[in-house]
């Protein structure tokens, strides 16, 4: 089992916040190791995650709390690869700092081989992975896109530094 | 593209390399015209600030055309002349929007290092490790401009580039240094580092009001500099028994009413004080070398303030703690927020107030970074500022 908490304050009205991520299309955009959401019904919808070596976990979930501008919660449905939870409430902060956006995640992996790619899913520091989503989400809303540059680094499990277009092409090629 | 490369400790190149791309809607390429080498570029040929890899793109002080714009960019066109401050900024985040540039929340994809190493993470730049995002600098034919919209300033009055280039980072980071100090009328303010960061630093000083500007540094063409071109009076440290010593004295007992540190990590000095940071550096115990900064923090009057310009990466030992809490000293510091400064800097230009021109002592093309790197680096052939052209 992993249950993780992280949070993060972005300059944006609390209505705007929540509307983003109702949308739950919206949080492949952001969430390294999701591939895609889609709603498949009012309040459900079916996830599809990267693990490594091309596969895939997928899951269908429920939205099983919804209060506008405060509060979503969903929960995986019977027969998902991974059973998962997890909420987001979103609060004021203080003064004019806009809002905060509190997560919070669990996912029981399962035993054997599946319960293996779960758990390489989030590699050795499942909090590190969920803070650096926080982290693209606010660049996301605050600036409209996840910022790249030329060594980013791609996320926690993938190495660093890897995207380098304007680099010594040789020195690319050696290594 | 032709672009100046750090291959390692101690060694740069100018190298073939791929032609940037637009990655962020709001990006920009920039055909770079003019480009220029800083004492930060040293502390990262020195290998003394962490994470860069062989084949780095170096470089944050550059001016130039626009080529491309991303779908986002609106205020920019296609040839547009600009200047673009080497801190990477949205815009949009609360530090952008308190005019604290310098720590943009959104502008470092590399946050997490930082953040491990620091606690929190400041803003991208370019051409300055990964720690600041692995941005590619501008010391280059061409250079990716994230942000395009919110940083670079258009020059559209006919100043050449030597006139504005320096409004990308050493002449805003010498008047924040200033302007730190809060001046007051009577004020003496003592800089050490007479680089072109200390020399703007000595005339945002009197601009701001300072009654007298005392110079510290051991290169004598550079005290030479501080003088004739900034109006300082100067203290060459290695031939004086203690600068703490020399600074009270030279104003009755008192003290500088503030200190700017454009000195930075790898200070200079003499005897066992520096024999000891030096060592320790070495042997990776001790990050920095606050040689300066010790000075600076012992001299300063009580009740005053120390402006810290010069870029330290870490750790430092033997901080004169006690000494700052004893005699109600503050401490201000930060990389440059300078788009807080480029406009009201300009219009400086403008009316004459200031001259960046005064600090180039060499301009060489582009080809030729590696020379103005050793040059620069080892205080050759009078060397204050290196400026280097593409054709
Ligand atoms: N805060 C910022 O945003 C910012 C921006 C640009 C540069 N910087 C930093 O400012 C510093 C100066 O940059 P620069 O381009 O002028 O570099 P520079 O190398 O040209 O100048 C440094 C000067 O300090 C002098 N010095 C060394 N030890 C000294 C000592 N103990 N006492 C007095 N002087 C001493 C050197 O002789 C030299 O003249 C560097 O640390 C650089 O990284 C900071
Ligand atoms: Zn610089
Ligand atoms: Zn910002």
């Amino acid at each position: 089992m992993l249950h993780v908490t992280k949070s993060v304050t972005v300059l944006r009205p609390r209505e705007d916040v929540y509307r983003f991520w109702r949308d739950l299309e919206n949080l492949p955009g952001f969430m390294q190791h999701l591939e895609s959401v889609k709603t498949t019904g009012d309040a459900r919808s079916h996830w599809v995650a990267k693990a490594p070596a091309g596969a895939t976990v997928e899951w269908d979930a429920q939205i099983t709390e919804d209060r506008t501008n405060e509060l979503i919660s969903w929960r995986s449905l019977e027969g998902s690869d991974i059973q998962n939870h997890g909420s987001v409430r979103f609060s004021d902060a203080p003064g004019d700092r806009g809002t905060e956006v509190h997560v919070e995640l669990q996912y029981d992996a399962p035993a054997g081989n599946v319960g293996a790619t779960v758990a390489k899913l989030f590699g050795e520091e499942p909090a590190q992975q969920v803070r650096d989503d926080l982290r693209r989400f606010k660049q996301v809303i605050e600036t409209g896109e996840v910022v790249r540059s030329e060594g980013s680094l791609e996320g926690a499990g993938q190495g660093l530094f890897k995207q380098r277009p304007a680099q010594a092409a040789a020195v690319e090629t050696r290594r | 593209m032709k672009a100046t490369c750090w291959m390692g400790k101690g060694s740069v190149e100018v190298r073939d390399v791929p032609e940037p791309q637009i990655l962020n809607q709001r990006d920009a390429i920039v055909r770079v015209t003019s480009t220029a080498i800083c004492g930060s570029d040293l502390h990262l040929l020195n290998g003394v600030i962490p994470t860069m890899k062989k084949g780095d793109v170096l470089g944050h002080e550059f001016m130039g055309e626009v080529m491309e714009v991303g779908r986002g960019v609106k205020d920019l066109k296609v040839g547009d002349r600009v200047v673009v401050p080497f801190t990477i900024a949205c815009g949009e985040c609360w530090q952008c929007r308190h005019d604290n540039w310098s720590l943009c929340e959104n502008s470092n994809p590399n946050a997490v290092l930082p953040e491990k190493m620091m606690g929190h993470a400041a803003s991208g730049a370019f051409g300055y490790s990964h720690l600041t995002g692995g941005y590619a600098g501008g010391q280059a034919e061409f250079v990716r401009v994230p942000f395009a919209d919110v940083g670079p300033l258009k020059i559209e009055n006919g100043f050449s580039d030597e006139q504005v280039l320096f409004l990308s980072d050493i002449l805003p980071t010498g008047y924040m240094g200033a302007e730190m100090c809060d001046i007051q009328r009577g004020d003496t303010v003592a800089v050490w580092g007479c680089g072109p960061v200390g020399l703007f630093a000595i005339k945002s000083a009197y601009l701001l009001g300072a009654e007298r500007v005392i110079a510290i540094d051991r290169f004598e063409y550079r005290l030479q500099m501080a003088r004739e071109k900034c109006g300082a009076e100067t203290v060459n440290y290695s031939e004086v028994d203690s600068v703490t010593d020399t600074l009270i004295e030279m104003t009755a007992g008192r003290g500088p009413d503030s200190c700017i540190d454009a000195v930075g990590l790898e200070a200079h000095g003499h005897g066992l004080e520096y024999l000891y940071d030096k060592t320790k550096q070495m042997l990776m115990l001790e990050s920095d070398r606050p040689i300066a900064l010790r000075q600076a923090i012992l001299a300063c009057r009580n009740g005053g303030t120390i402006s810290i310009i010069g870029v330290y990466g870490g750790l430092v030992d033997k901080f004169p703690l006690g000494t700052i809490m004893n005699r109600s000293l503050t401490i201000k510091s930060g990389q440059c927020h300078v788009h807080r400064y480029m406009r009201p800097l300009l219009a400086r230009i403008e009316k004459g107030e200031i001259d960046p021109t005064m600090v180039i002592t060499h301009r060489m093309p582009l080809a030729d970074a590696p020379k103005g790197y050793d040059i620069f680096l080892n205080k050759e052939d009078n060397c204050e500022k290196v400026v280097l052209t593409t054709a």
